[in-house]
């Protein structure tokens, strides 16, 4: 175990490096460099000079990412100037939010998602299989902005029952306080999350169903209710485990489309927002930290895939 | 011909069927494929939608060059079947124009991704050791890194034509991939019939394309066909966010960002829903397809 830790660790440290080196070459694809793009295209060729010695973009390549790992490993994700905020402080005011809306359509979809799963791979090819599938296909299909749209069309526009935007407040506190305002963008969030919980579970369960351990618990004579709930159930859910672990960076990228779609003011929408201004220091962070978060979370659910299936030996 | 009316009368006789003649995989898949009604549904609007964005704008002509503002946000009527857009285009001739757009990009951000992550997984897998290694650590950075997040940063580098979006696109569905038709080539390099090639002297790029590509066919072409719908799906979504085609050029996505304008102002359902609907509809198509492809290729495996 030991072993598999230290090799998978440096597997990861490997491909954080090579993305680190892709993001940053990232920058310099924009048109004329990154300080043409922070200056505008009127810029004249003494400032951009001036502004390249500054920002230190006038040096090899190899000393720019030399530098600039050594300012992330200080926790310094860079300055925005269109914002005249440090990248670190604009994570710290919407860090918070996005992981408020993400945890909430995460829970309210494994509500869902997980029980269906488990129903529709018991009932297999049962009518409510048929329908429950082709929900799910449906909430593949559905790109999430559409979603969001029909829902404000019938429950805002036309019903005034729900608010068309999500809460607008600061705070998690006065966010948290406006349930009506939260209700679409959590639906419709959980509505596209259930369709990958539903479908894995389902097969998970069918996986788990033809085991010699079922027959076994069935031929001691344990009621099916015991069978699938204890036995079943609790060894489906190793897989589901993974794929939460895989789903870690949408809590610090956001859901980018719910966001923008319902206004929500998290780190989705601060990165679109930094997209169209072509910030390209908030792009950077946020691109930054939601790759290491990434790389975090496959870390964790192959370490959790390993510790809860005692087969599974590095 | 009479010879082999007497052959056939033999067989007859000694109990076997000439329809028993060895089969190709592909025609075998089909027969798995067209059992799954759900598969064939999805073929039929594929086929349809095909029609009605490339043959269609023959037959209902309208004027997707100029504007006709004497027609703004005219609603439905016989002479617009679907109404008309801000700018007075015709909704239906609109879904026909973007619907080329992203049926076009779709299509072929799947076959450069698709090819591209073939050959590079093909490679990396019957290569082996550390080249593998080196080759599928680039394939987990490319994998960790935000997709969306680093389209959107190079649609904004961009402000890319539909051609550059399909190249946009592709370059990070590829790595998935990679990834898979490296694991069957890591199954398929095994076998005798790969052996062999490198027995009698084969050069391995013979080995890859002529025997493991040919065996792994089935995963390429399911993923082939996912791929088309997730390019369609991100191709909406960057339209969406106004950074897809740029304009007089639309997409679905992008029509439905420019309904989006409407959506407080009355009933303009024609501005949001045909082309939400056409999205929806194309992508599930082509998942009943790959999702039927899937269960044909492996059926074909159990039969074997």
């Amino acid at each position: 175990m030991v072993g598999f830790l230290i090799r998978r660790i440096g597997q990861s440290l490997v491909v954080l490096f090579l993305v680190t080196v892709a993001t940053l070459a990232l920058v310099h694809l924009f048109p004329g460099g990154p300080v043409l793009a922070l200056l505008g295209s009127r810029a004249n060729p003494f400032q951009i000079a001036y502004y390249n010695r500054i920002y230190g973009f006038d040096q090899p390549f190899y000393v720019q990412y030399i530098k600039w790992v050594g300012q992330l490993l200080h926790g310094n994700l860079g300055f925005s100037p269109k914002l005249n905020l440090s990248v670190t402080s604009e994570i710290a005011q919407d860090l918070p939010k996005t992981i408020v809306l993400v945890l909430l359509g995460t829970i309210v979809s494994l509500l869902f998602g997980i029980p269906l799963g488990v129903y529709q791979a018991v009932h297999r090819n049962s009518i409510g299989d048929y329908i429950l599938t082709g929900i799910s296909f449906l909430g593949y299909s559905t790109p999430t902005f559409f979603l969001g749209i029909v829902l404000v069309d019938w429950f805002a526009v036309d019903t005034h029952i729900f608010p068309p935007f999500a809460p607008q407040s600061s705070s998690i506190l006065s966010i948290l306080g406006q349930p009506r305002a939260l209700v679409l963008p959590v639906v419709t969030y959980a509505f596209l999350l259930f369709a990958l919980w539903s479908r894995y579970m389902r097969s998970s369960v069918l996986d788990n169903l033809v085991q010699d351990y079922v027959r076994t618990a069935r031929a001691k004579g344990a009621s099916e209710r015991r069978v699938i709930w204890s036995h079943v159930f609790r060894n489906s859910l190793v897989s589901i485990v993974t794929l939460l672990g895989l789903s870690v960076p949408t809590l610090v990228g956001g859901a980018i489309l719910l966001e923008v779609v319902f206004n929500y003011p998290g780190m989705g929408l601060a990165f679109y927002q930094a997209a169209l201004n072509v910030d390209y220091e908030t792009l950077l962070g946020f691109t930054v930290l939601a790759t290491v978060a990434t790389i975090l979370g496959n870390l964790l659910a192959d370490v959790g895939y390993a510790i809860l299936d005692p087969r599974v030996r590095y | 011909m009479a010879e082999a009316q007497a052959i056939a009368a033999s067989d007859a006789e000694l109990g076997i069927e000439l329809t028993a003649k060895p089969r190709g995989m592909l025609i075998r898949a089909w027969e798995v494929f067209a059992e799954n009604k759900l598969a064939l549904g999805g073929l039929g609007f594929v086929v349809f939608i095909f029609l009605f964005c490339f043959v269609g704008p023959h037959i209902y002509v309208t004027n997707q060059v100029n504007t006709n503002l004497l027609n703004t946000l005219c609603t439905p009527s016989g002479a617009h079947l679907l109404g008309c857009d801000d700018l007075g285009y015709d909704q239906v001739g609109r879904l026909m124009v973007g619907g080329q757009t992203s049926l076009e990009v779709g299509l072929a951000a799947a076959v450069v991704s698709v090819f591209f992550g073939t050959v590079y997984g093909a490679i990396s897998g019957f290569a082996g050791g550390f080249i593998d290694s080196v080759m599928m650590r680039i394939v987990d950075a490319g994998l960790s890194l935000p997709s969306l997040m680093v389209i959107i940063i190079l649609s904004v580098i961009f402000h890319p034509t539909p051609t550059v979006i399909i190249f946009i696109i592709a370059v990070f569905y590829w790595f998935g991939v990679a990834r898979l038709v490296r694991g069957e080539t890591l199954a398929l390099r095994t076998r005798e019939y790969v052996q062999a090639v490198r027995v009698v002297g084969g050069r391995p790029l013979r080995a890859v394309m002529r025997h493991i590509v040919p065996n792994a066919i089935g995963t390429i072409i399911v993923q082939a066909t996912f791929a088309v719908a997730d390019s369609i799906l991100t191709l909406s979504v960057l339209g969406f966010l106004t950074l897809g085609v740029a304009p007089p050029a639309t997409d679905w996505g992008s029509m439905l960002s420019g309904g989006l304008n409407y959506i407080q102002g009355g009933n303009y359902w024609w501005l949001i829903y045909p082309s939400g609907v056409a999205i929806i509809l194309t992508c599930i198509a082509f998942n009943f397809i790959g999702d039927a492809l899937r269960d044909a290729f492996e059926t074909r495996l159990q039969r074997r």
